[in-house]
């Protein structure tokens, strides 16, 4: 029937949305473990600037 | 509760001195209000057996855009030469700076409809078939609405980036009441088809709760960095 | 903490299961809308979520702004407590209960009215400082999101069903809309602010939105009453089973909603400790990067 079209198209559009969304926060976790891992790598001396070497 | 007044006053006799004597924004827009009302002209034929039915809308959306142009150089003159920090720090209630602001967009407005509005009634062939003293509060509380919100949201935006579009994006979604009551308003009069009563009564809600917000949180969007 | 996510997310996907089941298989089939009406079991749990989410952030926004000073902290406390007392009993008195609208039960307005206080106070136990800025943010996105599927599903349905994608009358999914696009331009604001007080301002741009959502109902239910529309989502009394259905799915998405603002609220955290550790090195302090700082917690 071409009403259940419909039906399937908003449960679909539904978890695209959500996916969408869920994909967009791991993107961003992915981000700042990135960050950190950059800011812990890279001892800073009192100076500020990383160590000659 | 005088010297509250005479500070009001004050600032606004101030704004449109200066307006006054540059004329430049207020030309500018002037030419804006009359290419909308054209634009509008051509796009929605004023000689169909609707048109009656629609002039309320396209009038007041007219009046929308003209207002945004206004409300986005609000504080415009004021952060150019740190006079918004002067009155920052003069013991000058926050409130009395916010209402002179609004009352002189409001004025400023209030010219720009003036203006337009024999434009609409020329090019659409406006006849009255309700109260038409009706369309003058709904006219007044249409505008202080749009005015009110308008000057908060512009010193909301001041410190964004894209200042120009911020405004009508935090200024559109919360006045769909506003603007809904002003266009069905306005086409019931036009067609006399209803009662504006209910909308004239919601607008002067809607004024009277969001000029109680403005005032009451203003002072702490003046001193935001 | 950490072992609670990962069991709740299983169980949170089962439960969305059971719903998706119970939704399309067990409830039966509506006489007049035949099977398409089961859209239903998505749209409306999302709808009653994102209102839930978007009562969170007027609740943290309303805080927040109050708690910026001391006199208006307690003010506000005794207002919202005074609302609490005052709602419940205005409930039970006669004059109040002639203005309720037919079929709405004093109780269930006064069990509304009471959340105002309890969702208050609990937020502010559980999220003081800094965290209820958070907990705005987080209510305010996810809500979006739910919103955003609202949106979708309600033209989706209304298409089969009334042969139009949208009805500018109809007062649903119209002030969904608004509300929509309020919460649209909340988050641009924060995205786009570079003041010290974005949040702030956000804060005060919700309480606005909150105040404008009864006058925006107010103003398309005047205009619907002139202008008689198609109601999307059907009114009137629902089938029994289909009411326990519409529930166990809103169970699904809340505890959907619950994990995903949950992750939000993390990311969040971890951002601006982030953020901070880089401002304390700019400072040219010996803190390592990963100071402890009040945000972080066990989780």
């Amino acid at each position: 029937m071409n009403a259940i079209k419909f039906l399937f198209a908003a449960y679909i559009a539904t978890w695209v949305i959500h996916g969408a969304y869920l994909g967009s926060l791991v993107r961003r976790f992915g981000r700042l473990r990135q960050q950190m891992k950059e800011a812990s790598g890279f001892p800073r001396s009192a100076s500020g600037f990383p160590p000659e070497n | 509760m005088n010297s509250l007044w005479s500070v009001i006053l004050a600032t606004m006799v101030k704004d449109i001195r200066l307006e006054w004597r540059s004329k430049d924004a207020l030309n500018s827009m002037l030419f804006f209000s009359l290419l909308v009302v054209v634009i509008f002209m051509f796009s929605f034929d004023p000689l169909a057996e609707e048109s009656r039915h629609i002039v309320g809308g396209l009038v007041w959306v007219g009046f929308l855009f003209a207002s945004v142009t206004a409300l986005n150089q609000t504080w415009a003159r004021e952060l150019r030469n740190q006079v918004l920090d002067a009155y920052r720090v003069s013991p000058a209630p926050a409130n009395a700076l916010f209402l002179a602001k609004a009352l002189g967009n409001f004025i400023f407005v209030g010219v720009l409809e003036a203006l337009m509005t024999p434009l609409f009634v020329i090019f659409y062939n406006v006849r009255v078939l309700g109260p038409a003293w009706q369309l003058l509060p709904i006219a007044i509380l249409g505008t202080w609405a749009l005015v009110v919100n308008g000057t908060f949201f512009a010193a909301m935006s001041l410190r964004t980036r894209s200042r120009e579009i911020m405004l009508p994006l935090l200024l559109f979604p919360i006045s769909i009441p506003a603007v809904v009551s002003m266009v069905a308003g306005t086409t019931a009069i036009l067609t006399g088809e209803e009662s504006a009563h209910f909308y004239i009564v919601l607008l002067l809600t809607y004024d009277v709760v969001f000029t109680t917000a403005c005032l009451a949180l203003f002072g702490m969007i003046l001193h935001a960095e | 903490m950490k072992r609670i996510f990962p069991i709740l997310s299983i169980f949170t996907v089962i439960l969305l299961a059971y719903a998706l089941y119970e939704a399309l298989v067990v409830a039966p089939t509506d006489a007049q809308q035949g099977d398409v009406y089961r859209i239903i079991y998505y749209h409306v749990p999302s709808a009653w979520t994102a209102f839930l989410l978007f009562f969170i952030n007027f609740i943290a926004s309303i805080q927040y702004l109050a708690n910026l000073k001391l006199s208006t902290k307690t003010a506000v406390k005794w207002i919202v407590i005074a609302i609490g007392v005052g709602g419940v009993i205005a409930c039970f008195l006669p004059q109040v209960q002639r203005l309720l609208p037919t079929g709405m039960r004093p109780s269930a307005v006064a069990t509304t009215v009471l959340l105002i206080p309890i969702f208050y106070f609990l937020i502010g136990r559980f999220f003081p400082g800094e965290r209820l800025d958070m907990l705005a943010l987080t209510s305010a996105e996810v809500g979006v999101v739910f919103c955003t599927i609202v949106l979708v599903t309600g033209p989706i349905w209304a298409r089969p069903v009334w042969g139009i994608w949208w009805a500018p009358g109809d007062i649903r999914l119209t002030s969904t809309l608004v509300l929509w696009l309020i919460y649209v331009s909340y988050l641009v604001l924060r995205r786009f602010s570079s003041s010290a007080q974005t949040q702030m301002l956000a804060a005060a741009l919700a309480v606005f939105g909150a105040l404008d959502v009864p006058l925006v109902y107010f103003s398309i239910w005047f205009f619907r009453t002139q202008h008689p529309q198609p109601v999307i989502g059907g009114g009137g009394s629902m089938d029994p089973r289909m009411l326990h259905v519409l529930l166990i799915s809103w169970m699904a998405f809340l505890c959907f909603a619950f994990l995903v603002c949950w992750s939000r609220f993390r990311l969040e955290v971890l951002q601006r400790e982030i953020e901070e550790g880089h401002a304390m090195e700019s400072l040219g302090s010996h803190a390592p990067a990963k100071a402890s700082l009040p945000l972080s917690r066990s989780s």
